[in-house]
């Protein structure tokens, strides 16, 4: 009896010792999680809190005098005065105009607030209207960047305003009158690059980026599970297969840097393709990619619970139909998944892309597999390293649009697993 | 100190042991003689011929010179304690151990004059003529129409859908599931019971009309009620099918077997008649296993 009881109060003790490593266990964990989410959390703010602005573009609305004589222009249609005329001296005498203080006398500082595109922009607009000049018309043009930095910025000590005084006077009072205004910034998302932050848009990077998956995606996904059943059903064992087995886990820890690297060396200097072009850097990245494909499908296919192999086989099935019936519907989606995630990886990668040559500055958005090209993050790259502080917003607007791809990709995947994922 | 200790404990539980007068504990491999098996093997008209079969996994011997025939539209019972190797000398009649590298087969098997270890011949044939239904209701994770019709799409036995649909009733009405699933044969066969879906495991085995069903304790994971009507099953279908089945309850090779094989430790002790081995077995180890003394 005495024994007896004793004995409980033994197991009561460790009893207590046990709950009580139970809640110093599960009190890491949410400490660990919390670590994990708060810096998700300062990692998302500061993104967002410094790019927001990025979508956000300053325009200015002008009467503009389109007047023949002061352009040097009396025939819109022809090309080769289009080229010579001065677009620029209508829109300074309308701003001119639009700024009561200002006489023509600060026409240097008055074209200052102006887009130096913004010329361009009224050409190809007489181009396509011939029958415009000599009227008087409302149009809106992109003010220039600094303008944009003062609006935008004014009250932030990180960026120092490039306008004087006197035009940041002047831009007070449009503002006030709302000749000058704020737009959601469209061009961000249909041009390409530009040396004028005002001008630069994503386009460019995300056609290329697209382009660039959709040679990774073509060829990594049947090359890595080709290999993957290759190894996992029909190999047979021995010291090869095991050699290419460990080969395979050692190069989806290579550094990226050393398979650009590689696609110089070979792609480039040895097959002589093109430098710069979306085909280039999908081989690359392919390169890149396969070990994370055939790991995580070999996976998938180990995952296939043997009895319905067996169930197959039983019933006479070859080698080859089990596979294609059964092995491969079941694995489908670990398969997807692992490609999802692989090509989620390749979309952010930047170092073997810089060393093809995919870091030029391309302007025009590409059109085909062996057009210069740059991809998402090489642009985050490029738009970081420029002196233009406008640059810095359009830099955190990119990576957001490109977070927002990874993470519709990684939602992708979840949705694929669910939705193809099977119980037996 | 200690290591001493322990050699005097352990001599006196030997000399303890020695002094209580038990019935002194036989050792299997003495009363068992390699490659004879008591009572009758051999059949005057086998299905399976199986003559001096050996079966190693590595170095493992684990069927030790088994010669036996299966009779024609019989059900055979294979007991025996685990690991004696029942299961492993099934697999062997339509060649599932083919997948298990380490697995080598010696000695002669036939199947009425074709030879199943032929390298000549192709598995596929022989397992639509051998078919198997496994220890866990495992069927695919398809449609139940699917499930029974997949053996005869990929043996293109039939031609037409409505051939197939032919095929599909009559498997399932063989195998007592007509009426339970007539209605739904187009949802997933992974929603039924357990006792359905190894009823839908043996119609997709018949489905490919195969001369001989193997068991492979087709009833170890039902409940009681699931169990007696797979029995009544192979007790129809015994009359159109040989049948092999392993299992690990004595009562259901008594109710469902004409002969019974006795397995120990990859050998096969003893073959008999049913009733014989349950009521007056000839071997010493049949008798102990079957009364319950070991296994």
């Amino acid at each position: 009896m005495t024994d007896k009881a004793t004995q409980a109060e033994i197991v009561r003790q460790s009893l207590k010792r046990r709950y009580r490593k139970e809640r110093r266990f599960r009190a890491y964990g949410m400490a660990a999680i919390a670590i994990a989410l708060g810096a998700l959390v300062i990692l998302f703010a500061d993104i967002i809190g410094k790019g927001y602005t990025g979508f956000i573009k300053t325009t200015i609305t002008l009467e503009v005098e389109l007047d023949g004589k002061m352009m040097y222009l009396d025939d819109a249609t022809d090309d080769r005065q289009l080229r010579m005329a001065d677009f620029m001296a209508p829109l300074i005498q309308s701003l001119v105009k639009t700024i009561p203080e200002a006489t023509m006398e600060d026409r240097e500082a008055v074209q200052e607030l102006i887009n130096p595109y913004a010329s361009i922009a009224l050409r190809d607009a007489l181009k396509a209207n011939p029958e415009w000049l000599g009227t008087t018309r409302t149009m809106t043009f992109l003010t220039h960047s600094n303008v944009e930095v003062y609006v935008k910025h004014s009250d932030d000590d990180a960026y120092s305003i490039q306008l004087t005084e006197r035009q940041q006077n002047w831009v007070d009072q449009l503002l006030a009158s709302g000749v000058v205004d704020t737009a959601f910034n469209d061009v961000f998302f249909t041009s390409g690059d530009s040396r004028d932050p005002a001008q630069a848009g994503i386009l460019g990077a995300v056609v290329g980026s697209l382009l660039t998956m959709i040679i990774t995606l073509v060829l990594s996904f049947p090359i890595g599970v080709a290999a993957a059943i290759y190894l996992e059903e029909f190999a047979p064992q021995n010291k090869l297969t095991d050699f290419i087995e460990v080969n395979i886990n050692n190069l989806a820890a290579v550094p990226s840097i050393i398979f650009g690297l590689l696609g110089l060396a070979v792609f480039i200097n040895l097959f002589g393709m093109p430098r710069s072009v979306p085909l280039v850097g999908g081989l690359v990245l392919t390169l890149m990619t396969l070990p994370t494909i055939i790991i995580s499908s070999r996976a998938a296919i180990k995952s296939v619970p043997p009895s319905i192999r067996e169930a197959a086989e039983g019933i006479g099935a070859s080698k080859m139909q089990v596979v294609l019936h059964h092995v491969l519907p079941l694995a489908m989606p670990g398969m997807l998944t692992g490609s999802i995630i692989g090509m989620a990886q390749a979309l952010g990668e930047t170092a073997p892309l810089l060393l093809i040559g995919m870091v030029a500055f391309i302007v025009d958005v590409p059109e085909g597999f062996l057009d210069s090209a740059t991809v998402l993050p090489v642009q985050v790259f490029l738009w970081t390293g420029s002196p233009e502080l406008a640059f810095i917003e359009r830099a955190s607007a990119a990576i957001m649009v490109l977070l927002a791809f990874l993470i519709g990709m990684n939602a992708l995947a979840i949705w694929l697993r669910k939705r193809l994922e099977r119980q037996w | 100190m200690n290591t001493l200790n322990t050699t005097v404990t352990s001599e006196a539980d030997q000399s303890g042991q020695a002094a209580i007068p038990v019935q002194p504990e036989r050792p299997s491999e003495t009363i068992i003689e390699e490659g004879k098996t008591v009572g009758l093997p051999f059949s005057d008209d086998p299905k399976f011929k199986l003559r001096n079969v050996e079966v190693f996994y590595g170095e493992d011997r684990a069927i030790k010179d088994i010669s036996l025939d299966i009779a024609r539209n019989q059900v055979i019972a294979f007991i025996g304690p685990s690991g004696c190797g029942k299961s492993t000398f099934l697999r062997c009649l339509n060649r599932m151990n083919d997948s298990i590298n380490t697995c080598r087969v010696r000695g002669q098997l036939m199947i009425d004059d074709y030879d199943i270890y032929d390298p000549r011949r192709d598995v596929v044939e022989l397992r639509a003529r051998v078919g198997m239904v496994f220890q866990k209701p495992n069927p695919f994770p398809k449609t139940i129409y699917d499930n029974v019709a997949y053996g005869p799409r990929i043996h293109g036995l039939a031609n037409r859908k409505s051939d197939l649909d032919e095929i599909v009733e009559n498997s399932l009405r063989k195998a007592g599931l007509w009426d339970e699933v007539k209605d739904r044969l187009d949802t997933m066969a992974t929603g039924m019971s357990g006792g359905q879906q190894q009823r839908l495991c043996i119609a997709r085995a018949i489905a490919v009309s195969p001369e001989v069903v193997l068991m492979d304790e087709p009833c170890s994971a039902l409940d009681p009620i699931a169990t007696a009507r797979i029995e009544e099953l192979i007790a129809e279908l015994s009359e159109s099918y040989t049948i092999v089945i392993v299992t690990h309850s004595m009562q259901q090779a008594a109710r469902v077997s004409h002969r019974t094989a006795y397995f120990h430790l990859g050998h096969l002790v003893e073959v008999n008649e049913t009733n014989k081995v349950f009521t007056s077995p000839e071997h010493q180890l049949t008798e102990s296993y079957i009364t319950g003394r070991f296994g």
